[in-house]
């Protein structure tokens, strides 16, 4: 399969081809709206801040080509935090593909942010996403801001407070943990999305 | 909730993971990448590869391992040794490792942290400390620890170096307790926890690990958020499935 990875400027997106590649799917890297034609998936991982990730796409020419896409998306960790509204970090607007808003992890005591190793994901409504993903089951987060849990969550996780840690609308989907370091669980998820076929 | 983190920690030198004793004497463990997925198949949470030649040799990290991890490895590794600045660190990164830490060259020059927190987000710098307690009680670091004939004491205070690390932009604290490691009778529960009540990132404790129980005291004593440890996993010693379960007996959150 075809997969389009969009280079937002983040360090991991080597990673998510490798995790693509491991499937059987073929990723190539994209770093403007020419490159997503005849992608039938498109990825957007992304790691670092938000206003910097937005003003990529826009310099790349991949924001009205990304709202408009007709494929399914899947946004990884940043990637995740830009399908959304609008973030707190750098008062930034995001794509908009989702409703809802993205804000900075409160922690606390024993509660240290950035939010990093291994929490456990807990399903709150059924998607084939989830396939063969047990409640409870354990992948790899590291983040400062998560998205509000709406109602396009589909699984959320807890650091002192509940934040999504994956979603669907439609046919978009994000994951606010990095699947292509989350061991089988990980692949699993990547392995759904490529066999998900929203209408 | 948050489990604990359990991370070997693997040498490398010339693209192979060797073992050495009182950094000499190196033997040849195996392959690099059949490593690192027997540890991923125990169920480590995550990798340290140490490169022990780059510094002593004055080179960067060989990115031809890393890419090669990466293409194989499916859970979180940190790479470590000779990386100096921000184009270093981005071609370990672009090669594929999700965190570089960096030792001595942060202390020579505590820019570097800053420059890398806003090259690549902090959650990708881990800063590591090597650290002695003095004649006068106090904690100090170490640097150039990869050669015990080119080891310095610069004089700066663990506790100072921890805060000011933290405050230029260290994602996460790895603390060597050099007075414990090697020796297996435990971590510096002491200094972790004087540490700890500084960090407000996630710290890891290195140095000492001898028993589960030593596992055990450091996630309940000093509220670490990882423990790394390399031999008593390379000789079998310890068994990260058992470990894991002895941990979760006691009530301490894992990865099963």
């Amino acid at each position: 399969m075809d997969v389009a990875v969009i280079d937002a400027g983040g360090a991991n997106f080597g990673s998510v081809c490798h995790a693509l590649q491991r499937l059987g799917a073929r990723p190539r890297i994209v770093r403007d709206a020419e490159g997503l034609a005849g992608a039938a998936r498109v990825l957007l991982p992304g790691v670092g801040a938000a206003g910097e990730g937005m003003r990529r796409l826009q310099a790349q020419g991949l924001v009205a080509p990304l709202r408009a896409l007709r494929v399914p998306l899947l946004g990884i960790c940043l990637g995740m935090q830009l399908l959304f509204e609008a973030s707190e970090e750098g008062a930034v607007d995001g794509l908009g593909l989702l409703p809802g808003r993205v804000r900075r992890l409160a922690g606390g005591p024993g509660l240290r942010v950035p939010h990093m190793g291994w929490n456990t994901l807990d399903p709150v409504s059924a998607s084939p996403l989830l396939d063969g993903i047990a409640a409870g089951a354990a992948a790899y987060f590291v983040h400062g801001y998560a998205a509000e849990v709406t109602e396009d969550c589909v699984a959320a996780c807890s650091h002192g407070e509940r934040f999504a840690a994956l979603v669907q609308r439609g046919k978009v989907a994000g994951a606010q943990f990095h699947p292509e370091r989350s061991a089988a669980v990980g692949a699993r998820l990547l392995d759904n999305f490529l066999q998900w076929n929203p209408t | 909730m948050l489990s604990r983190r359990i991370i070997p920690c693997l040498d490398v030198r010339d693209g192979r993971v060797v073992k050495g004793v009182r950094f000499r004497d190196h033997v040849d463990m195996g392959g690099i990448e059949d490593l690192a997925l027997r540890y991923r198949d125990a169920g480590a949470d995550e990798l340290v590869f140490y490169d022990i030649g780059a510094s002593p040799e004055g080179r960067s990290v060989d990115r031809d391992w890393v890419d090669r991890v990466a293409r194989v490895l499916d859970i979180p590794f940190c790479v470590a040794g000779g990386i100096r600045s921000v184009e270093e660190a981005r071609a370990v990164l672009r090669a594929g490792a999700d965190k570089i830490s960096i030792n001595t060259p942060a202390l020579e020059r505590p820019e570097l942290i800053s420059e890398l927190a806003d090259a690549f987000g902090v959650q990708c710098v881990v800063v590591g400390i090597d650290s002695l307690r003095e004649a006068d009680g106090q904690w100090r670091v170490r640097t150039h620890t990869g050669r015990p004939d080119a080891m310095r004491a610069p004089g700066r205070r663990t506790l100072d170096w921890v805060a000011e690390a933290q405050r230029l932009g260290a994602g996460e604290i790895v603390l060597n307790c050099m007075g414990s490691d090697g020796v297996r009778g435990g971590y510096d529960i002491a200094q972790l926890k004087a540490v700890r009540a500084l960090c407000a990132v996630p710290l890891v404790a290195s140095g000492g690990a001898g028993t589960m129980a030593h596992f055990a005291e450091a996630f309940i004593d000093a509220d670490v958020d990882a423990a790394l440890a390399a031999s008593v996993f390379h000789s079998g010693a310890i068994a990260i499935p058992e470990l894991k379960q002895t941990l979760r007996g006691q009530g301490i959150k894992v990865r099963l």
